[in-house]
């Protein structure tokens, strides 16, 4: 596997660090003008999420990470593992709950999520930015109370709740920003 | 195609206000400007800084080296003709790029036969007070500031003592070193960003293993490399010296530089027998620094990378 010096480390770079796969998030060279030239790189760990700083001697080396972000389809889960399908090739990849973490919650079938591979396994799964889902359980609508900006609690097909306005009943289907957690709107509608 | 340069003409124009006050400051002084050449025969043995080497040319008779700053051609002028000099201009180094380094940059560089380096630093302040505005300024050794930052004597500590200091307040994974290698940590990771709250700032009397050029003397219970740094708002700006004029101790240096070079696995680099032979000669006893303009006029403008203030940078020139 190819290494990269410190002076080619660049934000988005993947690379090895004690073992897990890290993504560079911010490269800095700080250097007194007699002395020794240092790195100070910001990475984040794309096992645990965690991100720290890291100092180095320039020059110095880490392996590249085989890591990979891949558009996919989301296809099913069967309780244990959740399988995506890379849609050109029609290759399938099976992620575990620790890939998926609280991704789960947001996934609906044929969406097309960013699944993050590391040595050809799913490491991490990102769903899209908005999901359309259902609305499964709700208190009953107040049909035609668009105005008084109250809400309360809807469980989505997935099992994902959110706030939602009073009007909206069961069945109904929204718009949901999966970063923020909140409804944007019905579905079809902005 | 990107052709355009990286800033405004407000800021090319305040970098030729900046040149006309620096030869206006000196002219006054009568500092007498000089010219050195730029590619040169011999290259710096500093085992932390590393020169370009130009091949070919039909006019090389040998590869020839980039100045990584002009402090040996302008020690042989000095030793020839004896009175004050200064210069401005382009220097490189390999290696050296970020928001605060360019590998391309212009330094001003003076000399001050007859001054010590606390006469020097008296300068320094007053051209940098020139062009920033009047301001006040303090000075204080290298062993009080880590006294008083970090607790610890940095001329007398052992590298395990540092490096656990250096761990307390950050992380250098399995970075291993000599003593010089967690004082530059410290020194640039810990201190050099709490100065940035200290306006401008000299530090004084660096180890005698970080002297470089300078000379050495007696401290109390210790030895020092006659050697200054000025901080402005913790950028690091210039750097001085008390000059060594010892060509026997020059020499030793050196090859004690290539000495480091060969543990690191670096190229050596062959002395620069015109420099030795000029010291032989014999250079007057005087002062000099070395001033970053790039960063000058980054605190000048306040800017914060030094990309915002260069024409075209390092990646568009």
């Amino acid at each position: 596997m190819a290494t990269f010096s410190t002076n080619e480390f660049r934000a988005g770079l993947k690379v090895m660090l004690e073992g897990d796969p890290c993504s560079i998030l911010d490269n800095e060279f700080v250097k007194p003008g007699k002395g020794q030239a240092f790195n100070r790189v910001k990475l984040r760990n794309l096992k645990s999420g965690r991100v720290w700083e890291r100092t180095f001697k320039s020059g110095e080396s880490l392996e590249a990470a085989d890591v990979m972000d891949r558009t996919m389809e989301y296809l099913y889960t069967d309780g244990e593992f959740w399988h995506f399908m890379e849609p050109d090739t029609y290759e399938q990849y099976q992620a575990d709950a620790n890939a998926v973490g609280d991704a789960h919650i947001w996934l609906k079938e044929q969406d097309k999520c960013e699944v993050t591979l590391y040595n050809g396994a799913p490491l991490s799964v990102a769903p899209p930015n908005f999901v359309e889902l259902e609305i499964t359980q709700t208190d009953p609508g107040l049909k035609g109370d668009t105005a008084s900006g109250g809400n309360k609690p809807a469980t989505l097909s997935t099992g994902a709740v959110v706030k939602v306005p009073l009007f909206l009943s069961e069945g109904e289907v929204v718009r949901v920003d999966t970063r923020t957690g909140e409804y944007q709107g019905r579905a079809g509608k902005s | 195609m990107n052709w355009r340069p990286g800033v405004e003409l407000a800021t090319l124009r305040r970098r030729a206000q900046l040149l006309n006050q620096i030869r206006a400051f000196f002219l006054e002084r009568d500092v007498l400007e000089v010219e050195t050449p730029l590619l040169a025969a011999a290259g710096v043995t500093d085992p932390a800084i590393e020169p370009f080497c130009v091949q070919r040319g039909v006019s090389l008779p040998a590869p020839r080296f980039l100045q990584t700053s002009p402090e040996y051609a302008m020690k042989r002028l000095l030793s020839a003709h004896g009175p004050a000099i200064y210069q401005v201009c382009k220097a490189f180094r390999d290696g050296e790029a970020g928001a605060r380094h360019n590998p391309e940059f212009t330094l001003l560089e003076w000399y001050r036969p007859g001054l010590d380096h606390h006469a020097l630093m008296e300068e320094v302040a007053e051209l940098v007070c020139g062009v920033l505005g009047d301001r006040p300024y303090r000075s204080i050794s290298y062993r009080q500031l880590f006294l008083q930052q970090l607790s610890v004597d940095p001329m007398t500590a052992t590298s395990q003592e540092l490096a656990q200091v250096a761990r307390q307040h950050l992380d250098p994974g399995d970075l291993e070193g000599e003593r010089d290698l967690w004082l530059d940590l410290l020194m640039s990771h810990v201190i050099e960003p709490r100065l940035a709250h200290q306006g401008m700032c000299f530090v004084y009397d660096y180890p005698s293993s970080q002297a470089a050029l300078a000379r050495i003397a007696p401290a109390g219970d210790v030895s020092v490399g006659q050697r200054f740094e000025l901080y402005v708002d913790g950028l690091e700006l210039a750097n001085g010296y008390c000059e060594l004029t010892d060509a026997a101790e020059q020499r030793s240096r050196f090859d004690a530089d290539n000495a480091h070079r060969r543990e690191r696995g670096l190229p050596e680099r062959a002395a620069d027998e015109q420099l030795l032979a000029a010291l032989e000669h014999g250079l007057p006893d005087c002062s000099g620094v070395a001033l970053g303009l790039d960063r000058l006029l980054m605190l000048a403008l306040g800017e914060t990378d030094i990309r915002a203030v260069l024409a075209f940078d390092w990646d568009n020139a």
